[in-house]
């Protein structure tokens, strides 16, 4: 799908996107207050199908996935634990594959399948992930919760399409669904909890099932 | 109620519904995406601002400049607060310092600024756009070298006297013919939530409505009305989901009080999270320790002199780390001396973090355990069982324990784990390049007691509603709530709903110290035993003789369903739990014992643990799945303080240089490996009407100590300084 703008565009709008540290900060070291230039932060229209719904959005191009879906559409299932690809709350599937939300712009989702945790399952028809993590308390605080559940869910269909992990030892053949294979694959996904060992059960569960 | 002498027979020792291992009540919302955490709370404040927070970047001097100008004609920009136009703010009693720099600043990321804009990304490109100038002033950053002019810190109800001294441990340890002295470090650690510290703030009128992520909610309204000067019956808290908290969300932090200012300026709510780099610098953290224990033995293994000397270092002196705790209490022997001394630094704020105290304190006294154990050539879990007591070596046999199971963990544990076969002799076990070790250390952790408040409302089709201001922030709180309600009242579980964590409820013991579960469920206790009493009396029975099941109440022969009974208008109690003298007449912790098998790698000096196990006893347990997965989460985190978690201190600029998650290591899944968590029966009638203890911090108790000695077995090495990375084993290795 062509972008509705050009690459030069939107770097001049992205500039300092994840905007962690601050620049203009001096310790003992006075300078002149330059005036910046001020361009005015392009928005965007940006069609998502999200959870098997088309949205249109009109976006900052800074935006990022996961605050689009978290800010704009009001899916706040998708968490937010650190904004730079450190910790996986904000792990969402596009076109099926697991990636942290908060690394990606909203506006390059052009098109794109997103599916959230919101899109597995509800309370009243929960996924089998998501029931499988209830049954083995795979969760204490429930705030990296929704972000496991979409790595476990990628996660499996990897291991079912035979991408191989870095603690896969045979290349050629079909992989086994081992712990260490969902140690290895889930460990972008922290949980200061600690709910790991019950994580690890309520995945295996799961797999079997699928198997 | 009054809660003076042990617990008889009670309604809860019925355990139909009490100590079964239920699902959590809120875990569809959580798994589902729909439990509203602070930040999401869109409905409450649909109109909500943004603000981004600047820290300071320096750690102690003075704002020389503070230029907003750019900020505020940036894009989308509705206001800047900064000290100029915040208006006076106080410090409150719970804070080390002030929640707002300037134009001093105290430490390093201490809040300058709040940027409040329509969109996050334009307040967080304004705050790009402040111009700030600071002097800087020289500081103490280093504990090793601020620790000859520690002092002794003052006394705090909750953990007695800074100093205790019994006997005369110089001499008794002098006259010792085996002895151990040894040093250990344990470094600042975060607690690294996996939800940044969040709040949304709104006036309505001069009333202040704060959605935050808090773990104690009548601390909240107290320390916002102490720091804003307003009446707290005009603040309003609520809480319901919190994402994690360890102990850094016990006291409000910037995030509350900017998006409270935030909102004041640009007369609109404002909502304000941390950015996950912030929050070792700007918020709390768990303060380093230097610890030296000296232990000294008889040649048969009987301790007869134990020292444990602790020093820490917080900013303004604020309070000290309480390592020492678990060595007043563990072991038995005649001389004993424990020490605290509290240096000040001008680092961010040290303060508690899960286990407070104990949790880095066996790091130090667990380790010497095993020190003297080699030196006796005794096994160390023969040497723990041998020194084991049933009251408090402090104060003498007048002072019991109220329950301890010390001996039963540590026999139970040796048996399940297979300790027979662990080789005595250090670096005799090898697979390929890993050399194999085993590992134990004890677990004691203080199981504080403190009031708590619940109201329990039924209607006319006997489902109870409980409301109480306590928290769950992971820990369970909603489900054996429900659960001691249910079993109360002889209701179905799904029949009860549980409101937590809103200011306006009766005040509950909040959530910390491993007080949460036992306390804020002992008051719930209160309340259904008053609306019972409430029950029967409108049906004009005597309490005493009515029995409450399957939603029914029978006296006499007579039958009727507890709705019906309530009537149309329901009935509603309120009641309270004080504990009065029950911790001064027992001594009231919860005791485990961890063993651990692990491989070093003997290349690269890098540890894996390969096998976790920890056997508990902590009174009844009111959940066995939420109470195992709060020993295992600790597990989890004690591994963490043993082999990777350390904030670095930069002593030239004063700061954690280590911020954020990619930098400071937590346990991710490869790190832990299936962990076996064994809970032994013991119900503690000395402790609560519930005959519970405290679960949520026992578990990180001495698991980083197993950790050490299960290296020590490994390899022959003898680490003492946390964490133990590759780099600090590969010196010592033996050449490959
Ligand atoms: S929020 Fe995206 S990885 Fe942490
Ligand atoms: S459940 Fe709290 S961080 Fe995973």
């Amino acid at each position: 799908m062509q972008s509705p703008w050009s690459r030069r565009e939107f770097m001049a709008t992205s500039a300092g996107l994840t905007g962690g540290l601050v620049a203009s900060q001096l310790v003992s070291a006075p300078s002149p207050a330059e005036a910046v230039a001020q361009p005015t932060p392009a928005h965007y229209p940006v069609t998502l199908n999200l959870n098997g719904q088309t949205q249109t959005l009109e976006l900052d191009a800074r935006t990022s996935l996961l605050d689009a879906l978290r800010e704009h559409v009001h899916l706040t299932g998708t968490k937010k634990g650190c904004d730079h690809g450190q910790c996986g709350a904000c792990t969402v599937l596009v076109n099926g594959r697991r990636i942290n939300s908060c690394l990606t712009l909203a506006v390059m989702h052009q098109g794109d399948q997103i599916t959230t945790i919101e899109g597995l399952g509800t309370p009243d028809n929960l996924h089998p992930m998501q029931k499988a993590f209830i049954r083995h308390d795979g969760f204490q605080c429930g705030y990296c919760t929704p972000g496991q559940i979409c790595s476990a869910v990628g996660a499996l269909s990897e291991l079912e399409k035979g991408i191989p992990s870095h603690v896969t030892a045979d290349l050629t053949g079909p992989i086994p669904v081992s712990q260490a294979e969902l140690r290895e694959r889930l460990s972008g996904n922290i949980c200061r909890c600690g709910a790991y060992s019950n994580i690890i059960e309520a995945v295996t569960e799961v797999a079997g099932e699928n198997g | 109620m009054k809660f003076t002498a042990p617990a008889e027979h009670n309604p809860i020792d019925q355990l139909k519904v009490v100590g079964h291992p239920h699902d959590r009540i809120d875990g569809r919302a959580k798994v589902t995406g729909t439990a509203a955490y602070a930040y999401e709370r869109h409905q409450v404040a649909p109109q909500a601002a943004y603000g981004y927070m600047l820290g300071s970047a320096i750690a102690v001097g003075k704002i020389t400049r503070l230029d907003t100008s750019q900020a505020e004609k940036a894009p989308g920009v509705l206001g800047v607060v900064t000290y100029k136009n915040a208006g006076r703010l106080k410090k409150s009693k719970s804070h080390a310092s002030r929640l707002l720099a300037g134009p001093n600043v105290e430490h390093f990321d201490q809040a300058v600024a709040l940027v409040v804009a329509e969109t996050f990304e334009q307040a967080r490109e304004g705050a790009k756009r402040l111009h700030i100038e600071y002097t800087s002033w020289p500081g103490r950053f280093d504990l090793a070298a601020e620790k000859v002019r520690a002092v002794p810190p003052k006394s705090n109800p909750m953990s007695g006297p800074p100093d205790t001294r019994v006997g005369d441990f110089e001499s008794g340890f002098a006259q010792s013919p085996v002895q151990v002295d040894s040093t250990y470090t344990t470094p600042d650690q975060s607690h690294m939530m996996m939800e940044p510290h969040a709040s949304i703030a709104a006036w309505h009128g001069d009333q202040l409505l704060v959605w935050t992520s808090n773990q104690m909610i009548a601390w909240a309204v107290r320390d916002l009305s102490e720091t804003l000067s307003i009446s707290p019956q005009k603040i309003h808290v609520s809480s319901p989901f919190i994402g994690g908290g360890f102990g850094g969300k016990l006291w409000i932090r910037a995030d509350a009080v900017l998006a409270a200012l935030g909102a004041r300026l640009v007369k609109r709510p404002v909502k304000v999270a941390l950015a996950r780099h912030q929050i070792p610098n700007n918020t709390t953290h768990r303060p380093a320790t230097i610890q030296r224990v000296r232990l000294g033995a008889s040649k048969d293994g009987h301790i007869q002199a134990i020292a444990h000397d602790t020093t820490s270092g917080n900013l303004n002196g604020f309070r000290e780390e309480r390592a020492g705790s678990q060595s007043r209490l563990l072991y038995a022997g005649p001389n004993r001396l424990i020490t605290h001394r509290l240096a000040t630094l001008d680092l961010p704020e040290g303060n508690a973090m899960r286990a407070p105290g104990e949790a880095v304190g066996h790091l130090a006294s667990e380790v010497a355990l095993d020190e003297l154990a080699v030196q006796l050539k005794m096994d160390p879990v023969e040497l723990r069982l041998l020194n084991d007591i049933q009251f408090d070596p402090e104060k003498g046999p007048q002072r019991p324990f109220s329950s301890r199971k010390l001996k039963e963990c540590l026999s139970e544990g040796a048996r399940r784990f297979g300790w027979e076969r662990r080789h005595p002799q250090p670096g005799q076990v090898r697979e390929g390049n890993w050399l194999i070790g085993h590992g134990v250390a004890s677990a004691l952790r203080n199981s504080p007691t403190l009031e708590s408040a619940a109201r329990v409302r039924i209607n006319s089709s006997g489902q109870l509603t409980v409301e109480t201001d306590m928290t769950d922030i992971g820990t369970g709180s909603y489900t054996i709530l429900a659960q001691t309600a249910a079993e109360m009242l002889g209701v179905p579980l799904h029949h009860v709903t549980v409101k937590l964590a809103e200011s306006h409820f009766p005040v509950s013991c909040g959530s910390g110290g491993q007080f949460g579960g036992n306390s804020s469920c002992s008051g719930v206790y209160a309340a259904c035993l008053r609306l019972r009493n409430a029950l029967a009396h409108k049906a004009g029975w005597d309490v005493e003789t009515t029995t409450f099941s399957d939603g029914h109440m029978s006296s006499a022969g007579q039958t009727r369903s507890l709705g019906e009974v309530a009537g149309p208008k329901g009935l509603s109690a309120q009641d309270k739990i004080e504990f009065g003298d029950s911790q001064k007449k027992w001594v009231q912790a919860s005791f485990g014992a961890h063993f651990v098998e692990l491989g070093v790698h003997r290349i690269s000096g890098e540890t894996r643990v390969r096998r976790l196990l920890g056997v508990f006893a902590c009174g009844r347990i009111l959940n066995p799945k939420t109470a195992r997965s709060q020993l295992l989460g600790a597990m989890a985190m004690g591994l963490g303080a043993a082999l990777m978690e350390g904030l670095a201190v930069d002593t030239r600029y004063g700061n954690f240089v280590n911020h954020d998650l990619a930098e400071y290591h937590v346990p991710v899944h490869a790190d832990i490996p299936h962990t076996e968590v064994v809970i032994l029966e013991e119900l503690d009638d000395k402790s609560s009407p519930l005959k519970a203890k405290g679960v949520g911090e026992l578990g990180i108790c001495g698991l980083g100590a197993a950790i050490a000695n299960a290296i020590y077995n490994a390899t022959g090495v003898r680490l003492r300084d946390y964490p133990f990375t590759p780099d600090r084993l590969l010196s010592q290795l033996p050449p490959v």
